[in-house]
């Protein structure tokens, strides 16, 4: 007899609300044993191990390697089965039992953790009784603040969420170093007529305005087909929306593909008509450190209104620099690269103007100017982009500089750099020109002014002295927020750079 | 002339295991190598029969299953956290192993070894991972005090204890657990030059696993750790933390002497967290695999495993034995764990102080008459 269990994802870690399945380790039919590991899942802190709560037999994988899936939701279904079960009985559904793992938990949570989990309804005050109790308590001495003990009760669940996890135009967002991103998407909500227009909505919107009920598949469903909850009656039980119910509004025709166009929230596949992109599209989640990335940009981009200017620069006389330093014993054994000489042409050269080594402080309405330099690297890594930073690279010789630099790299190679290397950054280096290409216009790093993209040095027919000559040449892109930094101070930053590069005792006078 | 090598440098820290990033240890007190051959040492003899030796091989083996369990629990989401004691074993009941039965043991929160040597039962300690109490034994009753969480603050409570011991006139010592991390807390420091100043009869067991977190011991002390001691004016010894028999020696050695009145002892028990810190950590973003792989050749359990079998003390029936007592303990654990009931919200009220005051007792009918303002709360 079939005693189906379901294992819902854990927090592994303290506070964690989602993880990445990464691989199963299992398949399938294959019969486990406790503790057998299932799946590795990297979260937020680490990538662990899952191993199985449960003995018996596989009988589904709720998800694909790859798939980010949240705290308290089921990741795998396995059979107990005739004489591998423990003594417990199997449940009319597959819940599991009140406390144990995935089980409902007081106040409709789930028992992920002791004491707290994922709630899985919206919160709602539990209804107080009238009469003598509540005369009681009204008369109780006031001895302790009313606090939410653990469970959705009492006025604590009035308190407004601290992350917002959908559009609400009376909730911030707060989510870290999303603020921007969380704007737009606010404003695109109060953009969307539709949703208060609503003419099954009995509801006020905003705080204090129940979510419709569904489950969750539900809700994912309807938002891919492109339904909005809010309009739909649930003919479930107590009023929950039923898949039936999301194709019943669907069918309906409330909303077309056009409208559902215009909605930037919701993922909509036209009709394909031309059958030539049929299965050669690939989606792939957005997750990681490509989420991180993409929010740091977009927040980037929106923010700081970006100038790049280009200076193409005769680097030959410091590639013969770098020729005689690199046989230097102060150097031996480190990697005396271009990059370095840029790094150390841009410390100089931020040193004459410090104004290029600042942050815009939005809340403050302040320029922060910085006294020290954390130099930023961008470095492609197989996770994806990061740019940690060199700890007060103005302070280091060049020979430091060049350990820092090499010591920076490695670890990013690994994988291993913390999340400290990468805070804290004041101004940052884009070697683009590893790539063969000659310039770009980079993106700032975010609470950073300046960003110096530096482009592939070639051999090119140049003018020396008067004469066409193959000289070593690169192109530098600098990008800066054009709120701190005006053309004539970029030009100048610019210039020295290039100066130093072109000629390297230049730096003589800096 | 040409220079002689000094020999010493090049001793490896731990014989029989290459480590190159490690400083050569002259001073380390070692009793059973890493292969499982007995050595002796000049200043700490240990005489131990077969039986005393099997039932610390026994120890060993269960308490690391103990652990493996529970970190297998705290993935299933039945443990808030879990800080694994893997590849701390000989340390933890070493110095468990040494203390007498009026002797207390003040540990961190990893001491799962010395716990067991000390008769908590394992659910005790899992109820407190699972966040229901915390920490459900009697200190007194066990000679165990509470978990402390707040780093190295149980090295003053030991040695305010030990002081009280002094004044009672009593024949026990204290011995107050703490880590590498530990020894750069101002209240570690303080608890020091107060036992040293009062010859107080505590002895100081710092498990240096190398790493506080991610901060490697290197980020903690120019000088190893147990020639601090000489500072605070007391002996420091380096005992191989996974040499069962050296931390045992060592220990006994240093909770006669406190107990005698020569004062305290700082010992350091040079080990390796094989783990992460807790589950909520990584190690992999902090060291690099090869000096894990390093340390498993110093396995604190495979030695006296190698030592037992090769000098025919057990056979492969005593090994299989313990084995099937691990999972039976296992199977308790996990059971024991899953059928804990959930505390009743009123207990955070009960134990604030030995007599119940009048304002806990007012804070507490509060809040049980706010609960009972709900519809289908119970009356």
């Amino acid at each position: 007899m079939a005693d189906l269990r379901q294992f819902k994802l854990p927090d592994v870690g303290e506070g964690l609300t989602e993880g990445e399945i990464l691989q199963w380790l299992v398949a399938v039919g294959d019969v486990v044993v406790t503790n057998q590991p299932l799946c590795e899942v990297e979260t937020a802190k680490a990538a662990v191990e899952l191993p199985s709560p449960f003995a018996g037999t596989v009988v589904e994988l709720l998800h694909e390697p790859g798939t980010t899936v949240d705290v308290g939701a089921p990741i795998i279904t396995i059979d107990l089965g005739g004489d591998v079960a423990p003594a417990a009985p199997a449940a009319d559904d597959d819940t599991p039992a009140a406390g144990l793992i995935g089980g409902p938990a007081p106040g409709g949570r789930t028992s992920v953790l002791v004491g707290y989990g994922p709630r899985n309804t919206e919160a709602v005050r539990r209804p107080r009784r009238s009469g003598a109790a509540a005369a009681e308590r009204a008369t109780a001495p006031q001895v302790l603040p009313e606090a939410d003990y653990g469970s959705n009760t009492g006025p604590g669940s009035e308190r407004p969420p601290l992350l917002a996890t959908a559009p609400d135009a009376t909730t911030k967002p707060v989510r870290h170093g999303g603020l921007e991103t969380g704007r737009q998407a606010e404003a695109a909500a109060a953009a969307r007529p539709d949703v208060e227009a609503a003419p099954s909505r009995t509801v006020a919107p905003g705080r204090g305005a129940p979510r419709p009920l569904a489950k969750p598949p539900v809700r994912k469903y309807a938002k891919d087909v492109g339904v909005d909850l809010t309009t739909v009656t649930g003919t479930g039980a107590g009023g929950v929306i039923t898949r039936a119910d999301v194709d019943a509004a669907r069918g309906s025709g409330a909303r077309t593909p056009a409208e559902l166009a215009a909605d930037a929230g919701t993922v909509v596949r036209f009709p394909v008509a031309d059958a030539g992109t049929e299965g050669r599209e690939q989606r792939i989640p957005v997750k990681g450190v490509r989420k991180h990335t993409a929010a740091a940009m977009v927040a980037s981009a929106f923010t700081a209104p970006h100038v790049t200017e280009f200076l193409t620069v005769d680097v030959t006389r410091t590639m013969q620099l770098r020729t005689r330093l690199a046989a230097r014993p102060e150097l031996a054994g480190l990697k005396v690269s271009p990059l370095l000489f840029v790094a150390k042409a841009l410390l100089l050269a931020v040193q004459r103007h410090p104004m290029i080594n600042s942050s815009w402080d939005e809340a403050a309405q302040e320029i922060v100017v910085k006294d020290y330099v954390n130099l930023g690297i961008a470095a492609a890594t197989p996770r994806g982009l990061i740019v940690p930073n060199v700890k007060d690279a103005g302070r280091l010789s060049l020979a430091e500089l060049a350990g820092a630099l090499a010591d920076l790299t490695a670890t990013a190679r690994e994988g291993r750099t913390s999340p400290s290397a990468m805070s804290g950054g004041t101004i940052t280096i884009t070697n683009v020109g590893v790539f063969g290409v000659d310039t770009g216009t980079p993106i700032l790093n975010p609470g950073e002014s300046a960003i110096l993209a530096f482009g592939a040095v070639r051999e090119m027919p140049w003018v020396h002295k008067g004469k066409i000559r193959v000289r070593q040449v690169t192109q530098l892109a600098l990008s800066f927020d054009h709120r701190v930094v005006d053309g004539e101070l970029g030009s100048r930053f610019l210039a020295d750079i290039g100066a130093v590069l072109h000629d390297p005792g230049t730096a003589l006078a800096f | 002339m040409t220079a002689v090598p000094d020999v010493r440098e090049m001793v490896d820290p731990v014989p029989g295991a290459g480590a190159p990033h490690l400083p050569a240890q002259p001073d380390l007190v070692q009793l059973l190598t890493p292969e499982g051959e007995r050595v002796e040492h000049p200043d700490y003899a240990l005489e131990i029969g077969d039986d005393e030796l099997r039932a610390l091989y026994r120890d060993l083996a269960l308490v690391r299953r103990w652990d493996v369990e529970a970190t297998a629990l705290q993935r299933q989401g039945e443990l808030g956290i879990w800080a694994s004691l893997l590849g701390q074993e000989a340390a933890q009941i070493g110095a468990g192993r040494a203390l007498g039965a009026d002797d207390m043991a003040f540990p961190t929160y990893r001491e799962h070894g010395v716990a067991w040597a000390r008769g908590v039962d394992p659910l005790h300690v899992i109820s407190l991972f699972r966040g229901n109490d915390l920490g459900g034994w009697d200190p007194v009753q066990l000679g165990f005090n509470l978990y402390t969480v707040v780093i190295g603050a149980q090295c003053l409570h030991a040695t305010g204890y030990a002081m009280g011991i002094q004044r009672d006139g009593a024949d026990a010592a204290a011995l107050a657990f703490l880590g590498d991390g530990a020894t750069s807390q101002g209240e570690v420091n303080e608890a020091l030059i107060w036992a040293s100043t009062f010859d107080a009869p505590v002895v100081f067991f710092c498990q240096n696993n190398q790493y506080a977190i991610s901060v490697p011991i290197e980020r903690q002390s120019k000088v190893p750790l147990f020639q601090r001691a000489a500072g605070f004016g007391f002996p420091g010894v380096r005992v191989d933390g996974n040499d069962v028999l050296a931390v045992l020696a060592v220990t006994r050695a240093a909770l006669a002497r406190a107990r005698e009145g020569s004062g305290p002892t700082f010992i350091e028990a040079f080990t390796y967290r094989m783990g992460a810190h807790t589950t909520s950590d990584d190690p992999t973003r902090y060291r690099l695999a090869g000096e894990l792989e390093e340390w498993k050749l110093r396995d604190p359990i495979a030695r006296v495993k190698a030592y037992l079998s090769r000098s025919g003390k057990a056979d492969a029936a005593f090994f299989d034995a313990v084995d099937a007592e691990g999972d039976e303990l296992a199977v308790r654990i996990r059971k024991g764990t899953l059928e804990m009931p959930d505390p009743a919200g009123t207990e955070m009220f009960d134990h604030v102080y030995a007599e119940q005051t009048e304002e806990i007792a007012a804070q507490r009918a509060d809040f049980l008459s706010y609960h009972a303002g709900f519809e289908g709360a119970e009356q």
